[in-house]
């Protein structure tokens, strides 16, 4: 008896849960609603199932309990019995169908729905983004509306995307190394995706579209923004201890505030050239922030003094740390080296032991440490 | 003629002393124990483990120890432990080892032997996975589903030794189900008593059977790929590593496709999580049935279903990739098969609710549970809908709703009908029953406790918060409220987790101290309680095997004084007791 009134106010507190809890999906600002018409769709038909079957159960379990004192369920003998019931075979065809029709109506609206999806509009627009661990860029066609071919083996600090230099149609790609990029409002995008390193996932809440990328292939999917405004971009695939901490930004701006942004962003052979050029013009700082956020320092180290996953960067020479084995060290030159080609030699307490090591030359080293010392000022 | 006649003048290998009857015994029953009690001290790691995360979702910081890094090894070591060292060996090599010679009616297993190998062979799967806690970087912290390139690569936690020691032990893990799943198929099919047609076997026997095909056609892709993962992590092979760039330096490997894991992964996954689930649905029938009184409902319907889901989770598997980067014109073909699986699974649902009905329903503890599995298999179930449904998977998938999906439908449930079939054959095993009222309490706390963490987890897979998250409180689309909530579901997580205290009391108490139970304390129909002693003895059955007349669900027959025909008595015996029962009316 206990048991079927609990079950009956599970029900009660479920449905109830259902309308007022505060924990609803993110305002939608894609053209993918009808997603959202789905998920409406299928949560009703399985409610109805949910609720039918379970408050069924609660009067089954009222109704026939076993109860000592009911003599009329006695046989002759004065032992209680259950119904002798043979199979039922019209009830199990019946309930099959039933079954059958619920779930053609989840599936016929979901597939046509997917049909969109997965077919991109004509007139769609193309931008790729590029994660490795733990951080997004991004790369857009330029005029020629074609992107350059790439190749890990083209990765180095002064190509992070990896584009080949001698292809034509890479020159005018627009690179944008940073987390936060701008699309056009109610235009169509392609999203190509491409990892550099393992899984990762492309994910904005607000647009419901969502896809791993690979490395070793390109995945994709599309949308047409609807909402101006800023919305988060996160990682949505497991891709290493600092997964979590791969925020990003996507800006759905009206057509002027786009065009204004595209025209400040470098074609890749201008930042090529002046990558090239600053490697022997540019002061020795700035070659050690290139190499921070071209290796991916810059995920787990802050530059604004703040704990990450390692320790922050801004006025860390000179400071004494505590070691996990006990001992302390002051942060100096032979220290730094030795944390960045064998890092887990001596690990500052209350950080986990998850970095790699860097095979970087003794001069990219020197310029790795102008950068952070500047910092600090 | 059958094996059972054949066997009948073969002398067992009897147990000599104390090492050969409790330690490196040959008997099924002995086996079982071992097996189950292995299991649950490494389903109580996992437990911990995940209560060790909960307080980092629920409450972050509050650990001391608990840095990114611990976190995703706990995420991880719980995960696989719970699949496959707890639920996989718990239902194959425990009650499948316990239940099937009982109630197929032979001595023992038809491999010995092997049996006594298979759980060897397990224990050091265990203790092999449990060393990776021991060695330098810890256990590998790549999430249970070890996807490469992450899961060998710098920047996953145990890249360099936790994830060649779980490879291992998954791969040793494997030889030990091969080993046992061998003889419960042949035991089933070759040394089934006289009169046992395979019609006549209950349907935890049928859940279980089919659920060892199952693990021998399905283990093969998982021992595959750890081994393919072994020879990219230590021979520098590529056959999952294409050539990419890890920690900023190009690495040597060339032409892998790290898609090629997941298919195989999951060609895998998806039938595990029906090797775990369909030994549930066969032993929550009979639970249902004896304790309802009340013949099964669609016996037929239900041995069909159970061959139906079997065949259709092996063309299921890629609607955990949906959003993998597969070609995405796959999601159409599995997104229909998977949802027709969903029919022959609803079949069951029925007829286990009309089971009940009209039925004697006697509420003790194992149908307590059998119905709070009816309930949070259905909840379960029905998400599945949701994710299974191509389309309506992509805003869904890597969130908390998968997290709270999957936990319903092969975490809770399953462990609810482990806990109510413990609480119905405990007495067959040990000769006593288990206590009542702390049953009764052990019950409400883990039900009621189990929704309150899962289902409000649910809304938060739909607000899009994403899983596998050491720390999600810099994301702004989140709201505090979202964070109030993952701390409630923490402290039920505790609640629950405390709770199973009681049980493990139970168990220990009730051997010492329970009431005797006799050879049959439910009534029940089934071969298994027929023994002559309890718990039985060596070679199960006395001098002859028993003669099977009559299938394991002739429940309130009519005009016969008990409520329960078992299935040794004859039709002349049983119009015998029907004659007699007239004359005394």
């Amino acid at each position: 008896m206990a048991l079927a009134i609990i079950l009956i106010l599970l029900i009660i507190g479920s449905l109830i849960f259902n309308f007022v809890n505060p924990w609803q999906a993110t305002p939608i600002a894609s053209n993918w609603g009808s997603i959202d018409d789905t998920i409406f769709i299928t949560a009703i038909i399985t409610g109805i199932f949910f609720v039918g079957i379970t408050l069924f159960v609660a009067y089954t379990l009222i109704k026939y309990r076993h109860k000592e004192d009911k003599p009329e369920e006695e046989n002759e003998a004065g032992v209680h019995q259950a119904a002798y019931e043979p199979d039922n075979k019209k009830l199990e065809w019946w309930l099959t169908g039933i079954t059958t029709v619920g779930i053609c109506a989840l599936l016929a609206p979901g597939l046509i729905v997917y049909n969109d999806f997965v077919h991109v509009p004509k007139q769609a627009g193309l931008i790729e983004v590029v994660a490795k661990q733990w951080m997004w860029s991004f790369r857009l066609p330029g005029e020629d509306n074609i992107l350059g071919k790439t190749s890990v083996k083209h990765i180095n600090s002064d190509n992070s995307f990896g584009i080949d230099p001698d292809d034509p149609n890479g020159q005018d790609d627009i690179l944008i190394m940073s987390n936060e990029i701008h699309i056009q409002l109610d235009q169509p995008l392609k999203f190509l995706l491409r990892s550099l390193d393992v899984l990762h996932n492309f994910y904005v809440p607000h647009f419901r579209a969502k896809m791993d990328m690979v490395p070793g292939q390109l995945s994709y999917f599309w949308l047409t923004p609807i909402e101006t405004g800023e919305y988060e971009i996160l990682c949505a695939e497991y891709c290493g201890v600092a997964h979590y901490n791969m925020g990003g930004r996507v800006f759905v701006d009206n057509s002027q505030d786009y065009q204004q942004w595209l025209s400040n962003q470098p074609t890749f052979s201008q930042q090529y050239q002046k990558s090239l050029a600053t490697d022997l013009a540019d002061g020795i700082e700035e070659q050690g922030r290139q190499l921070a956020e071209n290796s991916g320092c810059i995920a787990c180290h802050s530059i604004d003094g703040s704990k990450s996953l390692g320790p922050g960067w801004k006025n860390m020479f000179g400071k004494t740390e505590k070691l996990t084995d006990g001992s302390t060290i002051t942060v100096d030159n032979a220290y730094f080296d030795e944390s960045v080609l064998n890092p887990s030699a001596k690990i500052v307490e209350g950080y986990p032991p998850v970095m790699a090591p860097y095979q970087f030359s003794g001069e990219q080293l020197e310029a790795l440490k102008a950068y952070i010392k500047s910092i600090g000022q | 003629m059958s094996y059972a006649e054949e066997t009948e003048d073969i002398a067992l290998h009897e147990p000599k002393g104390f090492y050969s009857k409790y330690v490196w015994s040959q008997d099924h029953k002995v086996i079982a124990i071992q097996y189950s009690l292995t299991a649950i001290v490494a389903g109580l790691v996992a437990l911990v483990l995940s209560g060790l995360m909960r307080m980092q979702i629920g409450f972050p910081g509050s650990l001391e120890f608990m840095d990114a890094n611990t976190y995703y090894q706990a995420m991880t070591m719980h995960g696989m432990i719970m699949v496959i060292y707890l639920l996989t060996a718990l239902f194959l090599g425990g009650f499948g080892n316990y239940l099937i010679p009982l109630m197929v009616g032979a001595r023992d297993m038809v491999f010995p032997f092997v049996n006594m190998l298979s759980f060897w062979f397990y224990l050091l799967s265990v203790i092999i996975l449990f060393a990776s806690f021991f060695v330098p970087g810890g256990p590998t912290g790549a999430g249970w589903t070890l996807y490469p390139p992450q899961a060998i690569t710098a920047g996953t936690p145990g890249a360099e030794w936790g994830i060649v020691l779980m490879l291992v032990s998954l791969a040793v893990f494997i030889v030990a189900a091969t080993m046992g799943g061998l003889n419960y198929v042949t035991t089933i099919l070759q040394a089934r008593t006289y009169g046992m047609s395979l019609f006549r076997m209950p349907l935890s026997v049928w859940g279980i059977f089919m659920a060892t095909i199952l693990a021998l056609l399905a283990f093969p892709a998982l021992f595959v790929s750890a081994v393919m993962m072994l020879f990219d992590r230590l021979l520098g092979t590529s056959f999952f590593m294409p050539e990419m760039i890890s920690m900023g330096q190009q690495l040597d490997h060339k032409g892998g496709s790290p898609i090629l894991f997941q298919h195989l992964f999951w060609f895998f996954g998806h039938p595990e999580v029906y090797i775990v689930a369909l030994p549930a649905f066969g032993l929550v029938s009979d639970i249902l049935s004896v304790h309802s009184r009340k013949k099964i409902f669609g016996y037929k319907m239900m041995v069909w279903a159970i061959i139906a889901i079997g065949v259709l989770s092996f063309i299921v598997w890629a609607h955990h990739m949906y959003v993998s980067g597969m070609n995405p014109y796959f999601g159409f073909f599995f997104a229909t098969t998977t949802l027709i699986i969903a029919v022959p699974t609803a079949i069951k649902v029925y007829n286990w609710v009309l089971t009940l009905w009209k039925g004697d329903i006697h509420l003790t503890v194992p149908l307590l549970f059998a119905v709070a599995f009816i309930f949070t298999f259905l909840a379960g179930g029905l998400t599945g809908l949701f994710l299974g449904n191509v389309v309506v998977d992509v805003p869904l998938s890597d969130t908390y709703f998968v997290v709270a999906h999957f936990h319903m439908v092969m975490g809770v449930a399953p462990i609810l009908v482990v806990f109510g079939a413990i609480y119905h054959w405990y007495p067959k095993i040990t000769g006593r029953m288990l206590n009542d009222t702390i049953g009764k309490l052990h019950f409400w706390i883990t039900f009621l406790g189990t929704y309150a963490i899962y289902f409000p987890m649910h809304y938060l897979g739909i607000l899009g918060m994403p899983r596998r998250y050491y720390d999600s409180s810099e994301y702004e689309f989140i709201p505090q409220s979202a964070h109030d909530l993952n701390a409630f579901i923490t402290i039920a997580a505790i609640i629950v987790g405390v709770a199973q205290i009681l049980f493990l009391y139970n168990l220990f108490h009730s051997y010492f101290k329970g009431k005797k139970s006799g050879n049959n304390p439910w009534k029940a129909a089934s071969l298994e309680w027929m023994t002559t002693e309890t718990p039985p003895i060596h070679g199960n059955w006395g001098e002859k095997l028993p003669v099977v007349h009559r299938w394991p669900y002739d429940y309130s027959v009519p005009g016969v004084k008990e409520d329960f025909v078992d299935q040794t008595v004859s039709e002349t015996q049983l119009q015998a007791m029907i004659e007699s029962q007239k004359v005394k009316s």
